[in-house]
């Protein structure tokens, strides 16, 4: 008698299960769209401008066909290298002690307030601040300032997501650690960060990747270069700066190379993030969720 | 080998809350002693006390004398070396999640500058053998991660880890809670074993296993210790009404 009502019941609970699947695949596409569209968009573009020389070869002047970008691609590499060497390292500090020793202090509750202001400080101010504090008293445009500029940029990124991840190791494996008579330092380096690592490691791929998009912040520090150069302490090309310049220039020759420089920019990004999550997911145990 | 706990005028605090009050009790060294009492008694605080660990709550506070053996702990000694005396395991397994089999029972070693291998592969060995998890893992040892054993072999991994910066004392708070019945016996078996080396204080709530493991049982109710004495007294004649009223089950 009753089992009417309840077949019915269990038709709509089955709609609404296969409904909410549908609106969750649907938000999933949703997401990943833009990201395949630009890409495709991109490789249509660029792909058929990209050839041996545009990796082995510096800018030609105007006029001149062919040319490439290879200063561009070690420029952002050394420019990249430099915010993760200044970046990474204070940014995890800062995250180790927000979540380890200054919980609940008004230095950590300050020091979270300016991470999460730095972080939505625009880029082209963090240029103007690197612009200030470092090419001013240089006397000129350096491919290190454009790397502070970038590295202050990673900082509250890295810092953030250091916290929330040291937050989410349980409390019980810090008293484990600390029940062993292991001094709060060590148990906060080896077992705590540790555990927490692969956590903290996105989060830095994730500043990393957003960086290594910078244009405004560089246009005053690192400044651009036509030319060859590796020095620290000279203007330097870097990718996202070449493809502006060549994009708001008049022809179509740059045009191109503009979108070949974006799609090479685009693939190195997942290269480097892949690169980084293979090495540093190699030795982990499996089972250690 | 074990040694005796002197707890005199033992007082703790989280925030304002006065968790334990005026405890006095001496723990008998190479036996088992069991706390028992309802949740929120002050029976885990008071095992926290006994390796510092109740001080690393930064709203929590002690006052009082422990001595264990002959140094006063909190006069004497700084909370690292107390804890190097004085295992903890916890109610919930805790191994290291990144860390293999071997890693997690060496951690106490190694993370305090122990690096002699073969050494370590010893205490690794006796440990494991000593929790009786030896057979089971030690085809395993560095394969696998200590997360990836059952709730039941995770707690006698914690105890051998506990084991193997060789304590004098061995602290359990209420190891057997989160396990099912066969892995609870193993830990009881085990308990049985390890008492003729260490001094164990165990903390639980199943009274069957306090008169199994313990010569020695300590009632707690509100903060207080209402009676101490040997677990066959307390469970058959116990002479505060309290303590019948709790282990006859009209409360608690």
């Amino acid at each position: 008698m009753s089992s009417a009502p309840f077949a019915l019941r269990s038709k709509l609970r089955t709609l609404a299960d296969h409904g909410a699947t549908a609106v969750a695949i649907f938000s999933t596409v949703l997401v990943i769209a833009p990201l395949v569209a630009i890409f495709i968009y991109l490789v249509y573009k660029g792909a058929s401008s990209l050839n041996l020389d545009f990796f082995i070869k510096v800018p030609k002047p105007v006029g001149e066909a062919g040319g490439g970008m290879a200063n561009a691609i070690v420029g952002s590499g050394i420019l990249l290298g430099l915010a993760s060497l200044i970046g990474v390292p204070i940014g995890i500090g800062g995250g180790i002690y927000l979540s380890e020793f200054g919980r609940g202090t008004k230095l950590a509750n300050a020091v979270r307030f300016t991470a999460d202001v730095l972080n939505g400080v625009p880029s082209i101010v963090m240029g103007i601040a690197a612009y200030s504090l470092v090419v001013v008293p240089m006397h000129h445009f350096s491919a290190f300032s454009g790397g502070v500029a970038l590295g202050i940029m990673m900082i509250p990124t890295v810092c953030r997501t250091t916290e929330e991840m040291l937050l989410m190791v349980p409390n019980v494996v810090r008293e484990a650690a600390l029940g062993l008579g292991v001094p709060n330092w060590r148990s906060v380096m080896a077992i705590t960060v540790k555990t927490a690592s692969p956590g903290i490691i996105t989060g830095c791929m994730l500043a990393f990747a957003r960086v290594a998009g910078e244009t405004a912040p560089l246009i005053f520090t690192a400044f651009g270069n036509s030319f060859w150069s590796t020095g620290l302490n000279q203007p330097i090309a870097a990718l996202p700066l070449q493809i502006w310049v060549y994009a708001i220039s008049p022809y179509d020759d740059w045009h191109r190379l503009a979108w070949a420089g974006a799609l090479v920019l685009i693939i190195l990004i997942v290269l480097a993030v892949s690169l980084v999550r293979y090495v540093t997911s190699r030795g982990v145990l499996k089972g250690a969720s | 080998m074990g040694v005796g706990i002197e707890v005199i005028n033992l007082n703790a605090w989280y925030g304002t809350n006065h968790s334990l009050q005026d405890i006095n009790l001496n723990i008998p060294g190479n036996q088992a002693t069991a706390l028992i009492g309802p949740s929120g008694c002050g029976k885990s605080t008071f095992v926290r006390c006994l390796n510092r660990m109740h001080e690393t709550n930064p709203i929590a506070r002690v006052t009082g004398t422990v001595r264990i053996g002959d140094v006063d702990i909190y006069a004497d000694a700084k909370p690292v070396e107390i804890r190097r005396r004085v295992g903890m395991v916890f109610q919930r397994p805790n191994p290291f999640p990144t860390m293999s089999i071997y890693d997690n029972v060496a951690a106490g070693l190694k993370l305090n500058g122990y690096s002699n291998r073969r050494a370590l592969d010893e205490i690794v060995e006796k440990s494991l053998r000593n929790s009786a998890l030896w057979d089971e893992v030690k085809d395993d040892l560095r394969k696998k991660s200590g997360a990836s054993l059952s709730g039941g072999q995770q707690q006698r991994l914690c105890i051998a880890r506990a084991l193997a910066v060789d304590p004098e004392v061995l602290l359990m708070d209420e190891p057997a809670s989160a396990l099912d019945p066969v892995s609870t016996s193993k830990i009881e078996d085990l308990i049985f074993q390890l008492k003729s080396q260490y001094t164990i204080v165990i903390v639980t709530h199943n009274m069957q296993q306090a008169a199994r493991v313990a010569e020695k049982t300590g009632f707690f109710l509100n903060g207080r210790m209402v009676e101490f004495d040997s677990t066959h007294k307390i469970f058959t004649n116990p002479s505060d009404k309290r303590t019948e009223d709790y282990i006859t089950g009209r409360f608690g």
